[in-house]
């Protein structure tokens, strides 16, 4: 054989190996499309997405509950994932010395390697146990009794914001890191302090890196599914507190599949297109902005 | 007359009458590797003074010395006395902000950050307290102008800066420098990356600037260290060979090793 016909082979074995991420997320999507649309169609598309009411036994599905349960849930990780995130980020990047890093480093690594359920447990025993005791020694007279069983977004945020830790830091760590250090000698040569520096030349810098790593982080959030459900309660209802208990879209095909059948099924599968459009948005803009990110720089 | 005046002060300055920066017995170590090898000298207020050598002999670390900017690179062990009007800047006690605040300097490649023109010029008075809108915008005006970019940018100040070619960009750096109203100007190399126009403009820039400042290039170009300095200072492998009015450097150099240099011969 000459060296034409194996490069030739070479190539097309890595064309193929291309193909089959593209074929596999092709044949999920339409695979979710073909079972759950049918039921969007039936129940009216602004009905399935606002619908409160989830009866799926009498016919009802309104997932609306669900998707404020997965944003607030969202949110309130990100809320507190990304600050700690990004601030261990910049002192990985700029003052750690080599010591202090050969700790830090491993620990986010583990941290990203623990099963989810794991997680799970450790949020139903400790971080659930902890919000169960704020809630009935201090808060017992403001919340309804429902409010008060530690299972709620806070402690479904919490639990996802260490979760999402390890990818904010890393992507924004790199961020942070690839910012030339000329822009750090100039600041500094100007009189500015290392603080300065950092809040004025560097982050602003490496923003669109850090964006990145929120969006990022904000996708595997509203994916995560198993350490989720065994902290967040699961109820469906619109929530009104931080401490209200909530179920996300995941949850609910989670929990839900083992027992469905007919429009049920078909209702958890739509559920799965709105999962599906809403991280396919998030993808595209984190795209997008690691795109604008390189052409300015 | 007035030439054979002006060379008599230039003489008094390099037996220290009026030093605006005193070097003694400086000594800098990368580890174990000695970059500064007891260098001594008096460079004088409202001057140009550029230093000169082969790649490699330790230029950018002086000038990095003379604003702190060493303290960065945690190998480095400095020992001697580099002093600025009369206080010793090595002192582990001085203030550096304060000091890199009057001692500025030039980068060999324009570094200006990604922000737009005007912001640029305003970092130094921003991060200094300035937060007054009407005498940034004077600051930044008056710095575009002693830095002879006004009339080029006046109408882009809101536009990217990184969009400036490489000239206008090193001399925005140093109307970003100007606007904090330094003493000193530290100029490593600037226009090593520039066209022949841009190099004029900033060497003429050079001229005016020395009114108000004292400057202390780096440079490998020997056409320029003679048209635009006062004194020269040559260096090779971490010693100071030689130090004088550039006039002498140029055309009766004491040291040998000195001629070889600057007549081509090696470096
Ligand atoms: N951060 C550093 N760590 C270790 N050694 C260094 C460091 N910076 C410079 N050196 C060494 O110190 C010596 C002087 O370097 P310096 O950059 O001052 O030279 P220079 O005269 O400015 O050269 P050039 O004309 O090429 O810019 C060189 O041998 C260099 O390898
Ligand atoms: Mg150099």
């Amino acid at each position: 054989m000459n060296y034409k016909t194996k490069e030739k082979i070479y190539e097309k074995i890595l064309l193929t190996s291309a193909f089959v991420s593209v074929i596999t997320i092709i044949l999920i999507g339409g695979f979710v499309f073909k079972e759950g649309a049918p039921l969007i169609a039936k129940v009216g598309l602004v009905k399935f997405l606002f619908g409160t009411q989830w009866f799926p036994t009498s016919g009802e599905y309104g997932i609306f509950p669900m998707i404020l349960g997965t944003f607030a849930v969202t949110l309130v990780a990100l809320a507190m994932g990304v600050p700690l995130g990004v601030s261990t980020a910049i002192f990985l990047a700029e003052f750690a010395p080599p010591k202090v890093t050969r700790v830090v480093r491993p620990a986010v690594e583990l941290l990203a390697g623990i099963p989810s359920v794991v997680y799970g447990l450790f949020g139903m025993v400790i971080v659930n146990d902890i919000i169960m005791y704020v809630e009935r020694t201090y808060l017992a007279g403001i919340l309804k009794p429902e409010y008060q069983r530690g299972y709620s977004i806070l402690s479904a945020s919490i639990i996802l914001a260490i979760m999402i830790l390890p990818t904010v830091i890393n992507i924004s760590e790199d961020a942070i890191r690839s910012v030339p250090n000329e822009y750090k000698e100039a600041s500094l040569a100007l009189g500015a302090t290392e603080w300065q520096t950092i809040y004025k030349v560097l982050l602003p810098a490496a923003s669109s890196g850090i964006v990145a790593a929120v969006v990022l982080g904000m996708g595997r959030a509203i994916g995560e599914t198993m350490a989720v459900i065994m902290v967040a309660g699961n109820t469906v209802a619109v929530p009104d507190s931080i401490f209200a208990p909530v179920r996300t879209l995941t949850g609910n095909i989670a929990i839900e599949m083992g027992y469905a059948s007919g429009d049920h099924v078909r209702a958890l599968f739509a559920t799965g297109i709105v999962l599906f459009v809403i991280i396919m948005v998030l993808n595209s803009v984190a795209t997008f902005i690691a795109k604008k990110g390189v052409s300015r720089s | 007359m007035a030439d054979f005046l002006l060379y008599f002060k230039k003489i008094g300055g390099l037996i220290g009458m009026s030093s605006k920066i005193k070097v003694n017995n400086l000594y800098l170590y990368y580890g174990d590797f000695c970059a500064l090898n007891n260098v001594n000298m008096d460079i004088q207020p409202n001057q140009v003074t550029a230093l000169i050598g082969p790649s490699g002999c330790g230029k950018s670390t002086f000038l990095r010395t003379l604003n702190r900017m060493n303290d960065l690179i945690d190998i480095c062990k400095i020992v001697g006395e580099v002093i600025i009007d009369g206080e010793n800047i090595l002192d582990p006690e001085m203030d550096v902000v304060q000091l890199r605040k009057r001692v500025c300097m030039v980068f060999q490649r324009p570094n200006p950050f990604p922000m737009t023109v005007y912001d640029n010029v305003a970092y130094g008075p921003r991060i200094h307290g300035m937060k007054e809108k009407s005498k940034l915008d004077e600051i930044v005006e008056k710095s575009l102008k002693a830095s002879a970019l006004w009339g080029e940018v006046k109408d882009r100040l809101k536009k990217p800066a990184l969009g400036l070619s490489g000239g206008q960009q090193q001399r925005l750096c140093i109307a970003r420098l100007l606007a904090i109203e330094p003493e000193v100007l530290l100029m490593d190399e600037p226009t090593s990356a520039l066209d022949p126009i841009s190099t004029l403009k900033i060497e003429e820039l050079m001229e005016e600037l020395k009114q108000k400042y004292t400057i202390i290039i780096v440079t490998h170009n020997m056409q320029q260290a003679a048209r635009v300095s006062d004194y020269t200072g040559f260096f090779l492998t971490g010693d100071m060979v030689e130090f004088d009015v550039t006039e002498n450097i140029f055309t009766k150099p004491c040291d040998k090793r000195t001629e070889d240099y600057i007549t081509g011969r090696f470096g």
